[in-house]
């Protein structure tokens, strides 16, 4: 690294000794800069001007219409009322899967995580069964999965074993959001266990011997110990999942491509197929729609900091009372 | 047996194992089943025949019909049991077959025709492991193209990633410079901006600076993740100023300080943010998605995406490309598992 070396160096004579960190930083922060801060602001560009084109000077500005064409409805409740229905339907299935996979997947994490925190055999090797797929790509997940749902795969395959008629499992409406929520919880348990059992590690265990010198029930030593000390790590976990499951995409994409009709098409493929994958690549409505989705996780990350602050309070008043 | 007896016999604390160890156990073999069966089942099918895919219901394990060289036959004939007009059952080598007529003759015998109703004869069947789903697949699609711009993109950008992340994370713990927290929490703060709410002004960005259909259009906005500057600076932090004092007197220059020094102090942290940034490189979809358009540039999950659209008839060399995408992924959670889940348990970040 000596070709570095030397125009650091004659930098160095510049600029100092400490305000050289300026010149360490800067790759990190223009790459951000280019890439993170300014196309924030360039996306309000895009969500208040419309027209096809991409390069911004093309673009005849048109205020607020492309949220007016967004938000024109004559019922919220029903999308199809909406000028653009499948935003809304988006919306919705984004809502309800956001609350079912989140719901369901915090729940069977805290169980994993309770059973992985016992001494049992094997700890180690079940923790790693329960993490692996974690790490495997959201398309090979949607593949594995369509593979053993599809029509002549395996489950039809032993339900007709068990001289049941086979099912559409990615046809069906509600079957094809069920495994939707499913796989997608199969896909990133994992991730949320390990972090309720690093917080259930952390419980100290006199806390347990103690109840248990009282003898108190399993039921109670967990409603009493285990739950109201893991509670900063269940909520870490629940918005932290509630903010990637607002933007569920890739597994879903390739699993049921939205489909049967729009029954799993959620926010964030509204944004892509609106933007880049319809032959009239509509950017301004797909930047609109970006700064609802934006305002969202901006709302669950605001009530992430007050819930921790709220919390870390809560705890230390606990502590010192 | 004594493992299942050791399993049944261990239990929290004295006394004989109550519901509590049941259900852990239970739970635990659901679980094994749940997580790793659909995996086996791919791996398991992606060596199958495409005729044997066809199968429903499936076989567990690869099946393949066997063949047979017969004399005065080019190619090895396709191997059949034949119900024969009088009730036994010979094992007979298919010649041809028009309609439903079929005409076989006797891989010993091979001058005598028979002609039989081809309800008459089953495939005999071989346990056969179908490779040539893994070689075909990268005649028949440019699936080295893929593998090759999927690998470019996984380690140029992580190379990048190591190096951009370990200067900041360096200034940001070594020096006391004006706006020094400011620019940690501006760094800090894009954890909070995920690439889903900016790709339209993003894809701007790329196409102003060129690089539409081009890998480094993939590289270049991911390569200053905060996570890697939070987790390099916190290990950093714990490395002794004494160290730096030292190499001053000795008038090294600050490049190389942080070259020589920091950095090879710094490996553990590296290395999980190395393992970190492969598994996000090589899984990445939704941003390739958008800037690789051409075929010859697609990453593999980008490949995957397209063919499973294109060849839902040819699903044996779908799972086989399926296989080699996740065999990296799962080689290195074999072997980095324990540098895996404490990283993650100790940061937070995935």
């Amino acid at each position: 690294m000596n070709a570095v070396d030397a125009p650091m160096r004659a930098v160095q004579r510049v600029l100092g000794v400490p305000r050289i960190g300026w010149m360490f930083v800067a790759p990190n922060l223009a790459i951000l800069g280019l890439f993170t801060f300014l196309p924030i602001v360039v996306n309000f560009y895009f969500a208040f001007t419309g027209g096809v084109q991409l390069y911004p000077s093309e673009r005849p500005f048109t205020g607020l219409e492309n949220l007016e064409t967004l938000f024109e409805c004559e019922s919220y409740l029903d999308p199809s009322t909406c000028r653009k229905d499948l935003f809304w339907r988006a919306i919705y299935n984004t809502g309800k899967f956001a609350l079912l996979q989140v719901g369901l997947m915090v729940a069977f994490a805290l169980i994993t995580a309770l059973v992985l925190n016992r001494k049992i055999l094997g700890r180690g090797f079940f923790r790693g069964v329960f993490f692996y797929p974690v790490l495997l790509s959201p398309v090979v997940v949607a593949l594995i999965w369509k593979w053993v749902l599809q029509r002549e795969g395996v489950l039809n395959a032993v339900l007709a074993g068990a001289g049941a008629s086979p099912v559409g499992w990615l046809s069906d409406a509600s079957w094809a959001f069920f495994w939707c929520v499913f796989v997608s919880i199969w896909a990133h348990m994992g991730f949320y266990t390990l972090i309720l059992l690093a917080g259930l590690q952390a419980i100290p265990a006199d806390l347990y011997e103690a109840a248990a010198m009282d003898s108190a029930s399993p039921w109670r030593r967990f409603s009493r110990i285990t739950l109201p000390l893991l509670m900063p790590n269940l909520i870490v976990v629940l918005v932290l999942g509630l903010i990637r499951a607002v933007q569920i995409f890739d597994e879903v994409f390739v699993l049921t491509g939205g489909g049967p009709g729009s029954a799993t098409t959620f926010i964030v493929q509204f944004i892509y197929q609106t933007g880049f994958a319809e032959s009239i690549h509509q950017y301004g409505l797909a930047a609109a729609a970006s700064l609802v989705l934006a305002l969202s996780l901006l709302v669950l990350t605001l009530l992430q900091l007050r819930m921790t602050r709220k919390n870390l309070a809560g705890g230390k008043a606990n502590g010192d009372g | 047996m004594a493992s299942v007896t050791t399993i049944l016999s261990a239990r929290r604390g004295r006394g004989k194992p109550d519901w509590t160890d049941w259900f852990s156990y239970g739970y635990l073999l659901l679980g094994l089943v749940l997580m790793f069966g659909p995996v086996l089942w791919l791996v398991l099918s992606s060596f199958k025949s495409a005729a044997a895919l066809n199968e429903f219901p499936p076989q567990l394990l690869p099946y393949g019909q066997k063949s047979i060289a017969v004399p005065g036959q080019e190619k090895p004939l396709p191997l059949y049991r034949v119900t024969m007009p009088d009730g036994a059952t010979r094992e007979l080598a298919e010649v041809r077959r028009i309609g439903i007529q079929a005409t076989l003759v006797d891989p010993k015998a091979p001058d005598q025709e028979y002609k039989v109703n081809i309800r008459d004869r089953k495939p005999v069947r071989e346990f056969r492991l179908a490779t040539e789903n893994y070689s075909e697949i990268f005649d028949k699609f440019s699936f080295g193209t893929y593998l090759w711009n999927s690998v470019f993109i996984t380690i140029v950008a992580t190379l990048i990633t190591l190096l951009f992340n370990a200067m900041a994370a360096f200034a940001l713990s070594k020096y006391r410079f004006g706006g020094r927290d400011a620019v940690f929490l501006v760094i800090i703060s894009t954890l909070m901006i995920p690439p889903t709410i900016i790709l339209v002004p993003n894809f701007l960005v790329v196409s102003e600076l060129g690089l539409l259909n081009s890998l480094w259009g993939v590289i270049w906005p991911a390569v200053a993740t905060p996570t890697g500057v939070f987790l390099l600076r916190q290990y950093m932090l714990t490395i002794p100023d004494e160290l730096i004092d030292a190499a001053r007197m000795d008038y090294a220059s600050e490049w190389r300080i942080f070259w020589r020094i920091i950095l090879p102090l710094s490996a553990p942290a590296l290395a999980v943010l190395a393992i970190f940034s492969v598994m996000w490189r090589w899984n990445d979809f939704l941003w390739p998605l958008i800037v690789l358009s051409r075929t010859e540039k697609f990453t593999l999950q980008l490949a995957l995406n397209a063919f499973q659209g294109e060849l839902t008839t040819q699903w044996h060399y779908l799972l086989a490309m399926t296989v080699i995408t996740l065999l990296p992924v799962t080689l290195v959670f074999a072997f980095l598992q324990k540098y895996i889940t404490t990283g993650i348990a100790s940061a937070g970040v995935k």
